[in-house]
């Protein structure tokens, strides 16, 4: 991936709440083309640095930037229209709108922004891609619950985003699901899109990141291919507890 | 969709022109009764194009409305009355704006309290500043017949009704529906929550202090108890929650059966008029949650769903 230019980069990038520091110093960069898996156990701090990258919660220290422009000063949205595009770990849709007009927030609002017929065309798009296209008119509390989470990856996509935040979005689904939610991040992998994945389930781990960093208590302890990161000891013993190992 | 959206646009001039018509049909009780209900309608459509999305509820309409009174009443000395109508718009909009940036970061309990305080407050100082300089109220050196105050008002109708038709095609409007259902998701999407909702917060202010300057002169005297009104804040949520706030013609539907209602109360009650308020208020929330348009779209719903079975 070396070949690959840097599109996000971390530097120091660092996380109070009150007394207790949840992201800690941390550096890492995300190279074009590239899906990177942000993993380890549970309070390492990966969904808080999703919230740091995104502009959901700001920085305490560090800066995070986009093709080499601070973005960690930005709110939110900002950071949206800069090509920044994010799930939620508990699936957030418009409850109040129909599946199409749920993707059609992306697309009027995101990074590359379409109004009128272009973008009703790419919404479109956006949910054969996901294989909703079906659905469109249905509205949110019909849908099953993987279904829901394709609506919110179409619109995240639907912005042509330059970097894609998924915050376990495999989380949850049952193994036919996974299956099919795994092939369908593969798809975006294939397509070229640049992806940051928070996940626990190993084998979507395996079989979709190319490299791996590895959190715990805040701090990253691991970085690299990622079969090689997995086989760490150091990883392992995070994974497993100190007194197990 | 665009053929069936430009018919709405001409059921509603058609249906404007017969209102403007009005006064030639009736006699002089139900031009006052009309002039009532335009006022209410102006001030609760307007008051929908913003909390209807946004779910923001907003008590600051008197303040908007005491606001435009008095600046037709303390300008009329130095102004012609129709060049205050549109400077009123402009005071109501830059207030609104002020509201907006101080308290539209905040979720929507705070803002409620905070838009009622700032409506009681500012008709406290201006009873002060009046009691400091002696001076009572205001009289009011024009007047009109109620037809002039009644076309007045439907003429700013036909304006609030086609701005806000225009904003329900745009991608302001859709940034407040998405605001409405999500702020989060909506920030996340790329929208500027805090700035879109000052945008909008600001047509009811300027629509409200516009409506309290063209009544100025139908009270022919004005002082903060009339003007700044906080009865008139709730009148109007409960108009527009009555009519449902989800389609631009929906508070209309409740204005015109409240207004009579309420002109039935006043004049058979006229000392328990707040604690009716009351009962109305709580009748609506618990029966008619969404407002006669949900009603109407429950009930269509069920109807389409019946043919498909």
């Amino acid at each position: 991936m070396s070949d690959h230019r840097t599109v996000l980069s971390l530097r120091g990038a660092t996380k109070r709440f009150g007394g207790l520091i949840a992201v800690n110093d941390l550096d890492f960069d995300v190279a074009e083309h590239e899906v990177l898996g942000l993993i380890g156990p549970n309070g390492s701090g990966k969904s808080t640095t999703l919230n740091l990258i995104s502009g959901a919660l700001p920085v305490s220290g560090g800066t995070i930037s986009l093709n080499s422009q601070i973005i960690s000063t930005l709110p939110a949205q900002q950071i949206t229209r800069r090509g920044v595009a994010r799930t939620f770990q508990l699936v957030r849709l418009l409850p109040s709108m129909t599946v199409f007009e749920n993707v059609m927030a992306g697309a009027v609002f995101g990074h590359r922004r379409r109004w009128g017929h272009e973008a009703e065309a790419h919404v479109m798009r956006m949910l054969e891609l996901v294989g909703l296209d079906r659905r469109a008119h249905a509205h949110p509390s019909e849908l099953t619950y993987i279904d829901t989470k394709r609506v919110e990856l179409a619109r995240v996509l639907v912005g042509d985003p330059k970097v894609l935040l998924l915050d376990e979005w495999l989380a949850g689904l049952n193994p036919t699901e996974l299956e099919e939610g795994i092939s369908l991040v593969r798809k975006l992998r294939d397509d070229g899109r640049t992806i940051v994945l928070v996940e626990h389930v190993m084998d979507a781990i395996r079989s979709l990141c190319d490299r791996c960093v590895v959190m715990s208590s805040g701090v990253k302890i691991a970085e690299g291919a990622t079969d090689a990161v997995l086989n760490d000891p150091e990883v392992i013993r995070a994974y497993l507890g100190e007194d197990d190992a | 969709m665009n053929k069936s959206t430009y018919s709405d646009v001409l059921i509603g001039v058609v249906l404007l022109a017969l209102a403007a018509c009005l006064p030639w049909v009736v006699g002089d009780f139900a031009v006052t009764l009309a002039v009532n209900i335009a006022m209410f309608t102006v001030l609760a459509t307007s008051w929908a194009l913003f909390s209807g999305p946004t779910h923001y509820i907003s008590l600051a309409t008197a303040a908007f409305f005491g606001l435009g009174t008095y600046t037709a009443g303390i300008g009329l000395d130095y102004l012609p009355f129709w060049v205050l109508i549109p400077l009123a718009g402009v005071f109501g909009a830059v207030m609104a704006g002020l509201i907006g940036l101080a308290t539209l970061r905040l979720s929507g309990v705070y803002f409620v309290i905070f838009t009622l305080g700032l409506a009681e407050m500012t008709r406290q100082v201006i009873t002060y500043i009046q009691n400091a300089t002696g001076q009572k109220g205001i009289l009011i050196s024009i007047w009109f017949m109620e037809t002039t105050f009644y076309w007045m008002l439907v003429g700013l109708a036909a304006v609030i009704f086609l701005v806000g038709w225009l904003i329900g095609r745009s991608r302001l409007g859709f940034a407040l529906r998405i605001i409405g259902d999500d702020e989060e998701v909506a920030r996340h999407s790329g929208i500027n929550t805090a700035l879109s909702k000052v945008l909008l917060f600001m047509i009811p202010g300027a629509v409200a202090a516009m409506t309290g300057a063209m009544m100025a002169p139908r009270y022919g005297y004005i002082e903060p108890l009339i003007a700044f009104t906080p009865m008139l804040s709730f009148q109007v949520v409960i108009m527009a929650l009555l009519g449902g706030t989800g389609r631009l013609w929906g508070p209309i539907v409740g204005v015109i059966p409240f207004s009579i209602l309420w002109e039935l109360i006043s004049a058979s009650f006229p000392n328990q008029t707040t604690l009716l308020l009351g009962l109305c208020f709580l009748a609506i929330v618990y029966l008619l949650p969404n407002g006669f348009v949900g009603l109407l779209l429950k009930i269509r719903a069920r109807v389409s769903q019946g043919e498909g079975f």
